[in-house]
């Protein structure tokens, strides 16, 4: 099936704020599971309140990772905190080993 | 269609123990968790191996796809025998309902049950939101200063008019905005499953990622340009034309530039708020000494520069 309509979609990038629940709504789980993620570290939203809570594009992507983790591996929210830290840690080291080696040539 | 084993998937014994096939699924769902490795295959082996336990966990399916004997070897043609199943029966079929993640050997086997459960949760009367879809595409570094339309092709398990699981492939055509950079998504209200009952449909998220390009790096909006130059550019400094994403630019090469030391054009970089930079690390090339007149002008250089490049090491 081909259709031929350009489909205009919304880009997650850094100016994209959502609110506690539309974050709860893209990963179909429940808010307390969402403020389970904040108290863990997890997410990081702007505001003080949990009312006025920011979360940016990448909170929803880890939220996103957070879900596969723990329906696929099984692993508790603490679990899930250190593995993303870990995640990110690798892939910084990563793309500072690809400059390096860049430069190296 | 081609015959899977299970075993080897799982790197186990045929007589394995049920707690030792555990702790293989566990192992190897953690190594290959497309979250947690990036290679290209970890999707595939991660379905595979969530296939292999599926059947191999479930002790009537083990004894069922046992007894189709042990000398099949994965990707021998194979089509079950008739009744091969009989005596059997299952206790489950997919375990989390997302039939487009199976083998068609898994689907020849055990595709029955599952067709069966989905037609009957479907007239229950029951609302759920259709499954996100995940995705990746990977665009041009040129689409992400100039924005661009890609066609994206996904397969996706529906339920046809009978209840019956079937893969649909479907083709969309998605604008990609300008200024994306590697890592980022889109989102696509509504392009991911069906829903169940007064359910809405699921979303589309596409992860952009950037093909390798010949000369230009990208590192978040950032971009890298490695640029040969001539010794006697670095040494005496020079105006050139250097490429960039957006058209060619003329840059000033200062006296005594070394290797691998970096300039940056601001700007220059994925048009975004605000844009990326554009890196240009000049690469030092040598001519080839191979003419007399090049050998002799090496020699005239070693003889009135007298340079040692290896003073600081003490020799």
């Amino acid at each position: 099936m081909i259709n031929d309509k350009i489909l205009n979609g919304l880009l997650l990038d850094e100016t994209t704020v959502l609110s506690l629940d539309e974050v709860c709504q893209a990963c179909s789980s429940s808010n307390e599971w969402v403020i389970e993620l904040v108290q863990e570290g997890v997410l990081e939203p702007r505001g003080h309140q949990q009312t006025q809570w920011q979360f940016s594009a990448r909170c929803l992507q880890k939220a996103h990772a957070a879900m596969r983790l723990q329906r696929d591996l099984d692993i508790n929210l603490s679990g899930i905190a250190l593995a993303l830290d870990l995640l990110d840690e690798i892939d910084s080291l990563k793309s500072r080993l690809l400059q390096l080696e860049q430069a190296a040539k | 269609m081609d015959y899977k084993d299970y075993y080897t998937i799982m790197g186990v014994a045929r007589d394995a123990k049920q707690d030792e096939i555990k702790r293989a699924y566990r192992k190897l769902a953690r190594k290959y968790h497309p979250d947690v490795n990036k290679a290209d295959d970890a999707e595939a082996r991660f379905k595979e191996v969530g296939e292999a336990y599926d059947v191999l966990k479930d002790p009537e399916k083990r004894a069922a796809y046992d007894q189709l004997g042990a000398n099949w070897k994965t990707g021998q043609d194979f089509n079950p025998p008739p009744n091969w199943d009989e005596g059997y029966e299952f206790s489950g079929g997919y375990s989390d309902g997302d039939g487009a993640d199976y083998s068609d050997f898994f689907e020849s086997l055990f595709g029955q049950q599952f067709k069966q459960e989905q037609s009957g949760r479907q007239q229950a009367g029951f609302n759920a939101r259709g499954q996100d879809h995940h995705a990746k595409v990977s665009i041009e570094l040129i689409d992400a200063y100039q924005g661009a339309t890609h066609s994206v092709t996904l397969n996706a398990a529906e339920l046809d008019a009978n209840g019956q699981v079937v893969t649909k492939q479907r083709t969309l055509k998605v604008k990609i905005p300008k200024g994306v950079k590697k890592g980022q998504r889109i989102r696509l209200a509504g392009q991911g499953s069906a829903g169940m009952g007064q359910g809405g449909k699921g979303d589309l998220y596409l992860e952009i990622d950037f093909k390798a390009h010949p000369f230009y790096r990208a590192d978040g909006h950032d971009v890298y340009l490695d640029l040969p130059i001539t010794p006697w550019e670095a040494a005496l400094g020079a105006n050139i034309t250097v490429p960039t994403p957006d058209g060619p630019v003329d840059l000033k090469i200062p006296a005594g530039t070394q290797g691998g030391s970096k300039m940056r054009l601001k700007a220059r970089g994925i048009p975004s708020t605000p844009p990326g930079d554009l890196y240009v690390v000049p690469q030092i090339t040598l001519p080839a000494a191979d003419t007399d007149e090049a050998k002799a002008l090496y020699q005239q250089m070693e003889k009135t520069l007298g340079y040692n490049p290896r003073s600081k090491l003490g020799v």
